[in-house]
Parts: C-alpha cells; sequence; structure tokens
C-alpha cells in the first residue's frame, strides 16, 4: 500500500447529504443489497469499492431512483436527501434526478451536437429564460468538465464524434448543467485510457468544491486517488465504510484487508 | 539429410490436405451463392422484360391526325355557345363530323377506298372520339367556327395491327375488322394522316368499355389508389406508432400484453382476403359505408397494414441503445421526453422504412379490395377529399385484374401497362423511403 498516494485530506465536518438506512434491494427474488447504511456528505467525495456483482451499481442506482427503470427491482428502506425520502409517494424522480444527476460507465453522449448534449438538462428543467443564458450554461458546463477548450470551436459537431475520455467528459458536462446537488458516477473511467483517466479525475477533485461526489470504481487505487471516503461492498453487505485513508491503511474488517491486498477480487 | 527429414517443419508454400480440403469447401460455398444470386436476378430480368415487353406498348396508341372544321350548324344550332344549349348535340352529331373530316382528309391524299363503306371507314376511328371531341368543344365553346387539328383514337385492332397484335389473316376471321381497312390504315400510315404516338390518356382517362380497350386508361385506378394511401398512411401511421410506443415502452409485461404481442404478430400472417371479409361486414354492412369507396378501401388496407407498421417500429424502438435512455432519464428527462427527444428520432428511419414496406405491400393488395366492391366498372374520377373518399373508384391491382379479365387481347397489353404503372409507383416509394432515411439521419 505505500506505493499508493494517499492525497493528504482533511475530511471537513460536512452536513450529511444523503442518508440511507436499512436499504434492500430485491431483483426478483435475488437479494442484491443487504441492510445497508450509509451517510453521503455534502461537498466530498465518496468512493464504493467492492468485487465485481457485489451490488455498487445497484447501490448507486437507488441514490437517484434508477432502479425504477428495471421493472423487477424492488427497493427497500429510507433513502433521506437533505431529509427527506427519495422513495416516498409524493416524490416525482424526475425532479430527483434533477438534483442527482447520473454519470455512466460507458459514456452514452446523445447523438447530438456538443451543445445540444448540453443544454438538454436546462432546457427541459426550465432553467433558462432566453439563449444568452443557455449559452453562458453550456460553456460553464464544458469548463467545469474541462472540455471547453477542446470543443468550443465546434460546438455544433456531434457528441458522438470526440473521443472516449471528452464523450466521458461531456457527459460530466451535461450532468453538471443541471446544477446538481450529487453527482453520481458509475466507474466513470473504466472505458477510458490512462490519460483520459487522469483528466477525469482531477476533473472529480475540482467538482467536490461544488457538490458531492459519489463513485463506483473497481480500482482501488483510484478510490485511494480521488476520494475522502471509501464505502467497502462485499456480496450485498456494506462491509466496512469510513475515511479512504483508514481503510486501506487500517482496515478493520479482514474482507476489506484481503480486497485491498488483492486476495479477493 | 535424415535429421532434416525428421525434423523438418511444412513450407508455407506448400497447402497441407485440411487447408485445401477447407478451401475447395469455402469455393464450393461462394459458388453456391453466385448460382443462387444469378438465379434470382435471370428470374428479374424475364419477369420485367415480359413486363416491359407486353406492357410498353400500352403507353403509345394509334391516332389519326386530321383537320376538322367545326361548323356552328351542326353544332350549335342556335348559335348562341350556350353550353346548355350544346349539349344537345350527342355524340352521334360528332360523330359525323369526325367521319366527314376524315372523308376530306382522305379525298385531299388522293387515297383509294373504293370496296369500303362509310360505315367501315368511319369504323377505323375509335368509339370513344367524338366524345372526346365533344368534351373538348363544352369545354371551349369558342373553338366552333375554327378548323383545328384534332388526333382522334383509332380503332383498337386498327392499333393492334401496328403493334403486330392483329395480323391481315386474323382479320380476314373478324367480324370487327377487315382486311380492306388495315391496307387503307396501311396507305393513311404512309400518307401521314395516322401513326403512333404516346397516349397520355392512358396514366389519365378513366376506363372503357369492353369494345373500347383503345381508350381504356387507368386515371380512376390512380386516384382511387392515391386516396386510399393516404387513408392508409394518415391512419395507419400515428395509430402503429402510437400503440408501438405504448407496448415497448410504458405497457407492464403480463399476460394481457403477451397476448396482445402474439396476436399482432399473428394478424401480420393473416390472409388478406380475411381482411376484405371483415371490411365488408363490418364497414359496408354494419357501418353502412359506401361500396367501392377509397374510404372503406383505405380503411381495410390500414387494418391489414396496422401490424406490419407495429412490428417495424417495436423493431426500431428496441433497437435503440438503452445507454440513451439512461442518459436521458439520469439529467431528469421524464419518460415521455425521452422518448420523444431521443428514442422515437433514433428509431425514424426504421419506423419510416416499415411505414412505407406498409404501404407498398397495401398499395398491391387485390384481394381484399376486391370483396368491398371496387371490382366494379367506374368511369367517373371521384371528386376532391373529404367527400370524394366517398366516391365509388377503382384501385390499380384491381384494375390489372379487370383487364385480364376482358375478352378482347388489347387488354392484355392494358394490364401490363397498368402493372407497369405499380411498379413505377412501387419504386418511387421505395425512393422516397431511402431519401427520408437519409435526411433523418443527417441530423446527427
Ligand atoms: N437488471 C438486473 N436484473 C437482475 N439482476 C441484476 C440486475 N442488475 C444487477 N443484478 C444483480 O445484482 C447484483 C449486483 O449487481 P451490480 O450492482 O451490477 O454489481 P457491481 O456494480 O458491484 O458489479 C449482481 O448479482 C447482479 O447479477
Ligand atoms: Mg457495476
Amino acid at each position: 500500500m505505500n506505493d499508493m498516494r494517499l492525497t493528504e485530506r482533511s475530511v471537513d465536518a460536512n452536513e450529511i447529504k444523503i442518508a440511507a438506512r436499512k436499504v434492500q434491494v430485491f431483483y426478483g427474488t435475488t437479494h442484491a443489497i443487504k441492510d445497508v447504511d450509509v451517510d453521503i456528505l455534502d461537498k466530498t467525495v465518496t468512493a464504493f469499492i467492492g468485487p465485481s456483482g457485489c451490488g455498487k451499481s445497484t447501490f448507486l442506482r437507488c441514490l437517484n431512483r434508477m432502479n425504477d427503470t428495471i421493472d423487477i427491482c424492488r427497493v427497500e428502506g429510507d433513502i433521506l436527501l437533505d431529509g427527506e425520502d427519495i422513495y416516498d409517494r409524493k416524490v416525482d424522480p424526475v425532479q430527483l434526478r434533477a438534483r442527482v444527476g447520473m454519470v455512466f460507465q460507458k459514456p452514452n453522449p446523445f447523438p447530438k451536437s456538443i451543445y445540444d448534449n448540453v443544454a438538454y438538462g436546462p432546457k427541459i428543467h426550465g432553467l433558462v429564460r432566453n439563449k444568452a443564458e443557455l449559452d453562458e450554461i453550456v460553456e460553464s458546463s464544458l469548463r467545469k468538465a474541462a472540455l471547453w477548450n477542446e470543443v468550443k470551436d465546434r460546438l455544433d459537431a456531434p457528441g458522438t464524434g470526440l473521443s472516449g475520455g471528452q464523450q466521458q467528459r461531456l457527459c460530466i458536462a451535461r450532468a453538471v448543467a443541471t446544477s446538481p446537488e450529487v453527482l453520481l458516477m458509475d466507474e466513470p473511467c473504466s472505458a477510458l485510457d490512462p490519460i483520459a483517466t487522469a483528466q477525469v479525475e482531477e476533473l472529480i477533485d475540482e467538482l467536490r468544491t461544488q457538490f458531492s461526489v459519489v463513485i463506483v470504481t473497481h480500482s482501488m487505487q483510484q478510490a485511494a486517488r480521488v476520494s475522502q471516503r471509501t464505502a467497502f461492498f462485499h456480496l450485498g453487505n456494506l462491509v466496512e465504510f469510513g475515511e479512504t485513508a483508514e481503510i486501506f491503511t487500517t482496515p478493520r474488517d479482514p474482507r476489506t484487508e484481503a480486497y485491498i491486498t488483492g486476495r479477493i477480487g | 539429410m535424415t535429421a532434416e527429414a525428421t525434423n523438418i517443419r511444412p513450407s508455407l508454400f506448400q497447402t497441407d490436405a485440411r487447408t485445401k480440403r477447407r478451401n475447395a469447401a469455402e469455393k464450393r460455398f461462394r459458388l453456391y451463392g453466385v448460382a443462387a444470386v444469378s438465379f434470382g436476378v435471370l428470374a428479374l430480368v424475364v419477369l420485367l422484360s415480359s413486363i416491359l415487353g407486353s406492357g410498353l406498348g400500352a403507353f403509345r396508341q394509334t391516332f389519326l391526325t386530321m383537320d376538322i372544321t367545326l361548323s356552328a350548324e351542326a353544332l350549335d344550332p342556335k348559335g348562341n355557345r350556350d353550353p346548355a344549349e350544346m349539349a344537345k348535340q350527342t355524340t352521334i352529331t360528332y360523330g359525323k363530323v369526325l367521319g366527314a373530316a376524315l372523308e376530306a382528309d382522305l379525298a385531299a391524299k388522293g387515297l383509294a377506298t373504293e370496296g369500303l363503306s362509310a360505315k367501315e371507314i368511319n369504323g377505323m376511328i375509335s368509339k370513344e372520339a367524338p366524345a372526346q371531341l365533344r368534351n373538348m368543344v363544352l369545354a371551349d365553346p369558342d373553338l366552333i367556327g375554327q378548323t383545328i387539328t384534332f388526333k382522334a383514337l383509332a380503332n383498337g385492332r386498327i392499333d393492334g395491327f401496328f403493334k403486330g397484335r392483329v395480323t391481315m389473316e386474323s382479320a380476314a376471321l373478324d367480324s370487327n375488322v377487315s382486311p380492306a381497312q388495315l391496307e387503307l390504315a396501311l396507305a393513311m400510315r404512309d400518307a401521314g394522316l395516322m401513326g403512333l404516338a404516346f397516349n397520355p390518356g392512358f396514366i389519365t382517362a378513366p376506363d372503357a368499355s369492353e369494345l373500347r380497350p383503345e381508350a381504356a386508361g387507368l386515371g380512376v385506378a390512380i386516384l382511387g389508389s392515391a386516396y386510399m394511401m393516404l387513408i392508409v398512411l394518415v391512419l395507419s401511421l400515428p395509430i402503429g406508432v402510437a400503440a408501438s410506443i405504448y407496448l415497448e415502452e410504458f405497457a407492464p409485461k403480463n399476460w394481457f400484453t403477451d397476448l396482445i404481442e402474439v396476436n399482432i404478430s399473428n394478424l401480420a400472417a393473416v390472409p388478406s382476403i380475411v381482411f376484405g371479409i371483415l371490411g365488408l361486414a363490418v364497414f359496408i354492412n354494419f357501418a353502412g359505408m359506401p361500396q367501392s369507396s377509397p374510404l372503406v378501401g383505405g380503411l381495410v388496407l390500414t387494418l391489414m397494414t396496422l401490424p406490419t407498421i407495429i412490428i417495424a417500429t417495436r423493431a426500431a424502438l428496441k433497437a435503440v441503445p438503452p445507454s440513451i435512455k439512461d442518459a436521458a432519464l439520469g439529467i431528469g428527462a421524464s419518460k415521455t421526453q425521452t422518448i420523444f427527444h431521443h428514442v422515437l428520432p433514433l428509431a425514424m428511419p426504421g419506423i419510416l422504412t416499415g411505414t412505407i414496406i406498409g404501404l407498398a405491400q397495401a398499395l398491391g393488395e387485390t384481394a381484399p379490395l376486391l370483396l368491398i366492391g371496387m371490382v366494379a366498372f367506374v368511369r367517373d374520377y371521384p371528386g376532391v377529399p373529404p367527400e370524394g373518399l366517398l366516391d365509388p373508384a377503382a384501385a390499380l391491382p384491381v384494375q390489372v385484374y379487370n383487364f385480364t379479365q376482358r375478352a378482347d387481347p388489347a387488354f392484355i397489353e392494358r394490364a401490363s401497362g397498368a402493372i407497369i404503372v405499380l411498379l413505377v409507383f412501387l419504386l418511387m416509394m421505395n425512393i422516397l423511403a431511402i431519401i427520408l432515411r437519409r435526411r433523418f439521419e443527417r441530423r446527427w
């Protein structure tokens, strides 16, 4: 673990943004998430790690109710965003997702222009009153995603024509454009080369100043590099959750230790 | 030497037995493929050349070119150019005018007509020609008093003679035409009074009776088919797309939607005549809509086309990558927004292709239309929609069938000609499909 560059990070006493209590997820009869309690802090990067199939994506998708789109999926327990239960009957998932944005594993820009990709969210949520405001949001979002300089001359070009890393940053810009409070990222770098990965990681660290970021990753190095807090999942259970530095240096659970030293994976 | 022989590696320049067998198998398979494709192409060439060979003649017709003096005494005895008064002069009067003009032309060219009665000479002109001349004059009364050059349709037998269908020998046995008339026709052609020319009437004119094949046209049938396609498009595209979107994106997955799904697939395979029976029972007998009308035809064809469109649309919707849907939902688009902003545009090329394939099928469909009375002989053009949709009309494929049912061999040529027109329309629809697909694809 010594070669791992654990950035010095002070976890400020940030407020709790999302509180999950006794969350259970079932796919039909499969019990995919068992009794998970997690607090996601504001303006903090939280990493979910764990072996493949342990339920990281499933749990992440509970946080903005993307699991609603899967017919057989059933979620139990409470997930509170700013103290409000997001699974309450009165909650419209559409409104929720404007506040809890998501970036997917595979870059999935719309087959439209770069501009339209970023402008789509603000348009459907009525965040702008005129073209000038929209232009402004598009530019600032692309700047936040560290993509502006590369695409500012070809905003009309199709987003699908960008390189993989650029596409993923475009997706981040698209998610950022609706000014979410939480940004969920499901293995955002797994389809990217090391240079693009480094760019996205740098970006995540910057985004932390404005949002709470939750990132799923299968790479422990990445978790160590970008996150302040880390949750280790195993077979649907939350095994250990705490400050990243602690998890990686002094894991309390033998399963965590086995995983970070490469014995389960 | 022996050491080398035991340890020898096979040369890459020599193909071993396995590779040879594999290559032979590949070669054989290619041969089968080429044979299959050649067979298909050959069949197409034979089909097209036979249709073109027998049908192209329908677009050309033998005309008599004559100078006609439209005298006021004969055509407008009251002399007031009132169309209502002039309409009292029947086609018999106009037939006499035509006959006189033909006689004068023959005399002017010095063509011998001995052995032919006036009736026989007049018989070389189509019985339809007086009616055409009459319509022309009634439409423009100012023509009276003038001398005009009129192209009169020749009788079908004379036309057949110039197209090789009628010969001197067959004419000798035919009560409708005599060899002497054919001799005169030859002389007239040499004198420039008669000849084959492009016949726009084949496309625009209505059908004509058994005895006037030369005047039969596709105008009513084309209009009827066009009206029906309009109805099919207007009804089946929105209904089909709405049904597909609901089934694909909104409907819960349970036994009931499964049942609907199975039924739609089965409907696509139901023989088209069954839809005709349904149309007869429901639209005509129960709802009391008029027989032979494009409205009923269009409704029946819509029922027939819907399964095709629904199946194609659902396939196109399924083919849209789920990652695009996730992306839209992930930034807070509603389900409807996701579908209309992202899924539908991506599925559009597939939907359009399916729709046009469905329309093309409907355009060529004959059996159900026979049952709802579109086989009737219709000479009046249907009116302008929407009222015109209730007027009786014909349809192109039924017109082909109608032509083939008639005794005069001249109708064989017209049936093939009608098939050519039908094929041209199908070709145009396919080209339209390609153009639309290109247009929609260019958006990204
Ligand atoms: N759509 C689904 N339908 C059924 N089971 C699923 C579905 N998605 C995930 N699962 C199951 O849930 C478990 C957790 O999956 P996932 O959350 O994707 O794991 P991870 O992201 O940690 O690799 C796995 O056992 C997987 O088979
Ligand atoms: Mg996953």
